[in-house]
């Protein structure tokens, strides 16, 4: 019989702790796929941040540490340095890096460090149980935002992607949704190249990948596919926001 | 080899390379500076790397990630910057990463100055982060001393699995002193297996984490902790034991502050006052044995301190209670002068007379 889909040889058989509905697993996949197809499962060591992903090392088969909070590109960076061959990624929620880890992963875009991160934005902090994050919409409800955010008292949503794009040390910047099956397989390719380009160290590599969390939210995963198709998708548009030149 | 002479600060970076440091991540702060200066300069050349950080925070996160990956690192700097460190440190010895960590303390508390100071006591020995853990500390009191505990720390990290700090007040990084680099003493050491190198096809993977959501996953964790650490405090502490038989009063010092209160022993002998000095050179563990030692002619012990009073209260729980236990400090960046120490002295023994 023909196998059309078997799990990556990047994944463990852990099972995931992720709540009904919750699209890390699906990025978790996305990027074990990637490096299998890359052949470098056996050269990649991964962080993961503190937030609802820090088991993240259950689930990848792959060498992997746990971060303090926000500080995974500093960790990374120190791993790339001792270890210059290996393929290096960070993968974090929207607390973890664009609230208290914004100092490290500017840092490490600066300097250009040949890692990878992946940014899951779901404009909530999860692990903790709804505050607001950076990323929270404007009017969108959080406990800590129990009338909706108001930009006027604490300031409108980060786009980090565009902020990061600024930077020269950062050579691809691409954000990407995992809302339905065209987006994943766009998402999936996004991820990918990253490596890629980890791999021919040109320098700092990053994808956004927009992201639910329907327990936070209060919706059930159907509503929330769409609650981020109309909400976050026109304020966080998808696309390529920088690539190395030969790519362009 | 010749002696030559060097600034504490550069010394202390030569003798990490000489004790196997390769990765050196750090961010500018007074009076430690020459420090990171001298590791841009050489440690490329030793094959290594270094790289400033842009904080605190991220440069002790690097020593984790470069320690997650079996190297051999340090950063330095002075207090303020290890109180931002702390929650990194805490981190290290909960993953049991080994790594070096440097303080050229200076006064606070807060911005503080840039003289000298050993209010740093507590966040050294108390583990300046969250939860039940702990460094070895180690404090020289010459340049000399300063390359041997430095170029040994890293064996004794790796052999540990455990940060280890060296506190070398602001005056230790500053003076400058005859200093012969010696290789380190090698400790038997097993090939670091746990480290995150890649699988490489190899073995399975490996994972270094510190969240433990049970309770009794985490209490197993810290417990596991302590007894490395009742190891450490049975094999590993250190200390100079000067005069004490016969003294009368005892003196217990660190760092530069034990360097004058000697000069203040051979002026208290002068004037027929016997004195004795217990000198930590392991902050932690510290060296409560050697208070069961006093002689019965002892009436007092006096821990002088560039300090408002903070290892005094190791020197308490030592002395347990059996002689009166004085303090005699100075803060702020001054240093306890010889004079003050003596007049002090003079004034507690005829007090206790
Ligand atoms: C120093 C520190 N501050 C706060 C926390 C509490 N905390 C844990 S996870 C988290 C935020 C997680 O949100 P996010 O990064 O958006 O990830 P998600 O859980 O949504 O995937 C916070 C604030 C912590 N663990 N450490
Ligand atoms: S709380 Fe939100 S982000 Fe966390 S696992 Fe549940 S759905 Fe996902």
């Amino acid at each position: 019989m023909a196998v059309i889909f078997k799990k990556s040889k990047g994944l463990t058989d852990t099972e995931q702790h992720y709540c009904p509905g919750c699209t890390h697993g699906i990025t978790h996949r996305l990027v074990a796929e990637s490096l299998e197809e890359l052949d470098v499962l056996d050269r990649v060591i991964g962080v993961s941040p503190v937030g609802c992903s820090i088991l993240a090392h259950k689930y990848f088969a792959i060498d992997m540490c746990e971060a303090a909070h926000g500080r995974a590109p500093a960790v990374a960076t120190g791993i790339k340095r001792a270890q210059p061959d290996g393929v290096v990624f960070t993968y974090q929620g929207d607390g973890d890096l664009a609230s208290i880890g914004t100092a490290e992963i500017v840092h490490a875009a600066h300097r250009g460090e040949k890692i990878t991160t992946i940014f899951i934005n779901n404009a909530i902090y999860g692990m903790t149980g709804g505050q607001m994050a950076p990323t929270t919409l404007a009017g969108q409800i959080a406990t800590t935002a129990p009338n909706g955010r108001d930009p006027n008292h604490c300031g409108f949503p980060l786009r980090v992607s565009e902020m990061l794009a600024t930077i020269d040390g950062a050579v691809y910047v691409e954000r990407v949704s995992v809302d339905k099956p065209a987006n994943i397989r766009k998402a999936k390719k996004a991820i990918k190249k990253a490596f890629e380009i980890q791999l021919s160290g040109l320098g700092f590599t990053f994808v956004e990948v927009l992201s639910t969390c329907p327990t936070n939210w209060g919706m059930n995963p159907a509503d929330s596919l769409d609650w981020l198709r109309k909400n976050m998708i026109p304020y966080y548009p998808l696309g390529n926001l920088k690539s190395p030149k030969e790519d362009r | 080899m010749a002696k030559t002479l060097m600034k504490g600060n550069e010394a202390f970076a030569a003798a990490a390379i000489k004790g196997g440091c390769r990765y050196f991540f750090g961010y500018p702060i007074t009076p430690q500076n020459e420090l990171p200066e001298y590791m841009s300069r050489e440690l490329p050349k030793a094959g290594g790397c270094f790289l400033q950080a842009e904080s605190e925070i991220a440069a002790i996160n690097m020593v984790y990630g470069a320690a997650c990956a079996g190297a051999r690192v340090m950063t330095s700097s002075s207090s303020p910057g290890i109180a931002l460190k702390q929650e990194g440190i805490s981190f290290l010895a909960s993953a049991e990463l080994p790594c070096v960590i440097i303080n050229v303390s200076r006064a606070g508390p807060g911005i503080g100055g840039i003289q000298p100071g050993q209010a740093d006591y507590y966040q050294s020995t108390r583990g300046g982060g969250n939860g039940d853990y702990q460094v070895i500390v180690y404090a020289p009191a010459s340049i000399q001393e300063a390359v041997e505990l430095t170029a040994n720390a890293f064996e004794t990290a790796d052999y540990y699995r455990n940060p280890v700090m060296i506190l070398g007040d602001g005056m230790i990084g500053q003076m400058m002193e005859p200093v012969e680099l010696r290789a380190p003493k090698k400790r038997e050491l097993p090939p670091k297996i746990w480290a995150l190198t890649g699988t490489r096809g190899q073995r399975s993977h490996n994972t270094i984490k510190s969240l433990a959501l049970e309770p009794d996953d985490l209490e197993e964790v810290n417990l596991k902790l302590k007894a490395k650490y009742d190891v450490i405090r049975k094999n590993e502490v250190q200390y100079e034991a000067f005069h004490l038989e016969d003294a009368e009063i005892v003196f217990v010092a660190y760092g530069t502050v034990s360097r004058i209160v000697k000069a203040v022993i051979e002026e208290l002998s002068s004037l027929n006052i016997k004195a004795g000095l217990i000198r930590p050179i392991t902050l932690w563990p510290f060296p409560f044995e050697v208070f069961d030692t006093l002689s019965s002619k002892t009436k007092c012990v006096m821990s002088i301190e560039m300090s408002l009073g903070q290892m005094v209260d190791d020197v308490k729980i030592a002395v347990k209670g059996r002689v009166p236990v004085e303090f005699y400090g100075r803060s702020g960046g001054n240093i306890p002068s010889p004079e003050a120490i003596v007049e002090k002295t003079k004034e507690i023994l005829g007090g206790a007379e």
